[in-house]
């Protein structure tokens, strides 16, 4: 299943990247001619050449792909070096910071979806709630800018980056963990932010359906102790939804995770996403796309498996017929 | 001989044997009601959405009168006036109540820091004028809809010195006006786009959910690719794809097409699983048999057994809408000036250098939120009236 999607979205990233009218090459010659300089026309079909622009569509997207599988992501006609080289820690970083806000979300929205259920319309639960909602409502970005401002304007610190400006394109050592680890959080809560509430509420009204089923009041009546009665059954039935919500939460994480890196300045790829867009580096582009959307696909391959773990009836129906 | 009354209470009214069948006015009255009577009748207990739903009548209220309830045009420049801060409505002068007015603004230039600096001249008093023809101070003129000419505004300066409530921005234009003009924009993106995303949502998920079969699997496997794309890169490539060479009004179309294109896959998704449920159903074989088209069908016989539902879900979608294209234009890749909407305000506080020193740039992030809250409110409410199990 998780194949054929794969191909499907190469073949419409690859066409987006084909998309805008001339290709790269042709915009630069124009530039070039628009500042007075001389063209060597045979340099440019060299370009060409060896670029593949020359051949057809069909050939260009096969090789493009062939690139892809072997982690080559092609040529960034801007930086004029290979993507590869240019996205460089940049998608470790991202992958970091996606699987870090996810956490974070779980860690989060678990203990206080359980209390909210459990102490409905208690005053903690209309706080949480309510806190919920404004999360909800407000857009990560804007919350980024805000959080931005306050810093700035109070406490006169900067909260963007990932790291500090020392350790930027330097190797890997302890003490750059230790930086990118202390610029985290940032981020993490201002992405983290509307999933937790999302699901909060989520958590909350499965666990509010299966507690005021006839099976809850019996355990009750044959005095099973509270926390028993909470945790051995209702809490199980309602965490089932809760993991497969991966499947959503990933592509919306990673979406808000690309515009609230380009407002925090972070050295993902977000930044470098929309530096490629306004040059129309397509090439970039699309590998980037392609990149973030694998990322998609591959968190939702893990839910279902972690939900075939864990709930039966998902695993013994997908045995058997299909 | 005389028949004595009988000892305990007798009803003299005749006996009537329906008397339990009957129902009292106001139970025909629940009874009878249409299912939209119904559905409004339940939202009007929703207080949060009906307080949403209000806001949002007023909003767009002010959509529709934007040049009036503008103090100024869209594009008036103060140029003495650049980057003017917010200034206070005050109601007493000296212990004397003056009605609403501003103290006139004092211009000097910090030579050192290359800044103007701005102080309340506590010597002037300018009282708001409401209901004001002002053709005696600048910018007071618009073209209605870009068609009719007019001075008459809701609120105006006084005419010796311009007011600006919510400060002005980089070219001195004044951000309150900016931001009524700019609901203009976002608040009728959102309204567009989501009827395309309806249309397309209705046609694709009811072709899917009544033929089933080959169809069902193509729709069903887009769906499914469209939906595992982020959806905000995939905006961002896409409208970075728009040409540069369009025209303001045009690239407003297509973006507005764009976010529909990407969400309509949620609508489909909910008409194919009820249509699905629900062309098994007699009433649905009886007018096939009868020889309704597939296109009566499902309008006319399956389409009003949800429709309240869907336009719930559609509510819902629309906050999505608004935000996405905020975000476009606030990165740059969606509308162009001089297209203003809320997003394209928000462009000029990306630099936080320049928002630490003007923090009213950032004021059009409230319009927003509330507006996204309002419509959030206003679907929950819609989707809990819209469910008839629920009471």
């Amino acid at each position: 299943m998780m194949i054929p999607t794969l191909l499907v979205i190469s073949v419409l990233v690859f066409t987006i990247i084909q998309l805008p009218p001339g290709d790269y090459l042709t915009t630069m010659v124009n530039e070039l001619q628009a500042q007075g300089e001389n063209v060597n026309q045979e340099r440019v079909a060299y370009l060409r050449e060896q670029y593949g622009m020359d051949r057809s569509i069909v050939e260009q997207y096969l090789y493009w792909v062939w690139g892809m599988l072997h982690g080559d992501m092609g040529h960034s006609f801007e930086h004029d070096k290979p993507v590869n080289e240019v996205v460089g820690d940049r998608m470790y970083l991202t992958i970091l910071v996606a699987f870090v806000t996810t956490l974070f979300v779980y860690v989060m929205s678990f203990p206080i979806g359980v209390y909210s259920a459990v102490r409905q319309y208690s005053i903690g639960d209309f706080t949480l709630s309510f806190i919920g909602f404004i999360g909800l409502a407000t857009p990560n970005f804007l919350l980024a800018l805000i959080l931005m401002y306050m810093a700035k304007a109070y406490f006169g610190t900067d909260i963007g980056g990932l790291m500090d400006a020392q350790y930027i394109d330097q190797p890997w050592t302890m003490d750059k963990v230790m930086s990118v680890l202390a610029h985290l959080w940032v981020p993490v809560v201002v992405i983290g932010t509307s999933g937790t509430a999302g699901m909060i509420r989520r958590l909350r009204a499965n666990l509010l359906d299966e507690l005021h089923k006839q099976y809850v009041v019996t355990a009750k009546a044959k005095g099973l102790s509270p926390v028993k009665t909470l945790v051995k059954y209702p809490l199980r039935m309602a965490l089932n939804p809760f993991i497969a919500d991966i499947g959503n939460l990933l592509p919306e994480m990673i979406s808000g995770a690309v515009i609230v890196s380009v407002v925090l300045g972070l050295e993902t790829t977000g930044p470098m996403l929309l530096k490629a867009l306004q040059s129309q580096d397509m090439y970039l582009a699309g590998s980037f796309l392609m990149f973030i959307s694998l990322l998609t696909v591959f968190g939702t391959l893990i839910s279902d498996l972690a939900l075939a773990v864990l709930d039966p009836r998902i695993r013994l129906e997908g045995g058997q017929s299909r | 001989m005389s028949r004595e009354p009988l000892k305990h209470y007798v009803n003299p009214a005749p006996f009537n044997p329906y008397a339990a069948l009957e129902l009292t006015p106001e139970q025909e009255r629940y009874y009878m009601a249409s299912q939209w009577r119904l559905v409004w009748w339940k939202l009007k207990r929703h207080r949060l959405a009906v307080i949403s739903g209000s806001f949002l009548t007023l909003m767009y209220f002010v959509v529709v009168f934007a040049e009036v309830i503008a103090p100024y045009e869209l594009e008036a420049r103060h140029v003495d006036y650049l980057f003017a801060p917010p200034q206070d409505v005050h109601w007493f002068e000296e212990g004397e109540f003056r009605g609403p007015f501003v103290y006139g603004i004092d211009v000097t230039l910090d030579m050192e820091r290359l800044q103007w600096v701005y102080q309340e001249d506590r010597s002037q008093v300018n009282p708001i004028r409401f209901f004001c023809s002002g053709s005696d101070y600048a910018g007071a003129e618009y073209e209605f809809w870009g068609m009719v000419k007019g001075d008459f505004h809701l609120i105006c300066p006084s005419p010796n010195s311009p007011m600006f409530l919510l400060g002005t921005d980089r070219m001195g234009r004044d951000m309150l006006s900016r931001i009524v003009y700019g609901a203009r924009i976002s608040l009728t993106l959102g309204l567009i786009g989501i009827a395309i995303s309806f249309f397309l949502g209705i046609t694709i998920g009811g072709v899917a959910g009544y033929y089933g079969g080959l169809v069902d699997n193509i729709v069903q496997r887009t769906i499914e690719v469209i939906r595992s794309f982020p959806m905000l890169p995939l905006l961002m490539t896409l409208s970075a794809v728009l040409p540069v060479t369009w025209p303001p009004t045009l690239i407003f179309l297509g973006i507005t097409v764009l976010l529909a294109l990407l969400d309509w896959p949620g609508l489909a998704r909910a008409v194919r699983s009820k249509l699905l449920a629900l062309r098994e159903e007699d009433f649905c074989v009886a007018a096939q048999l009868m020889g309704a088209k597939p296109g009566r069908v499902i309008m006319k016989h399956l389409m009003p057994s949800f429709l309240s539902h869907l336009i719930a879900s559609a509510t819902l979608s629309i906050p999505t809408m608004i935000l996405g294209e905020t975000a476009l234009s606030f990165l740059g890749l969606g509308l162009r000036p001089p297209v203003t909407s809320w997003g394209v305000l928000l462009n000029e506080a990306q630099n936080i250098n320049y928002v630490v020193l003007y923090p009213w740039l950032l004021y059009p992030v409230i319009p927003v939120i509330l507006v996204v809250l309002a419509y959030q409110f206003l679907g929950d409410g819609l989707l809990d009236a819209a469910d008839p199990y629920k009471h």
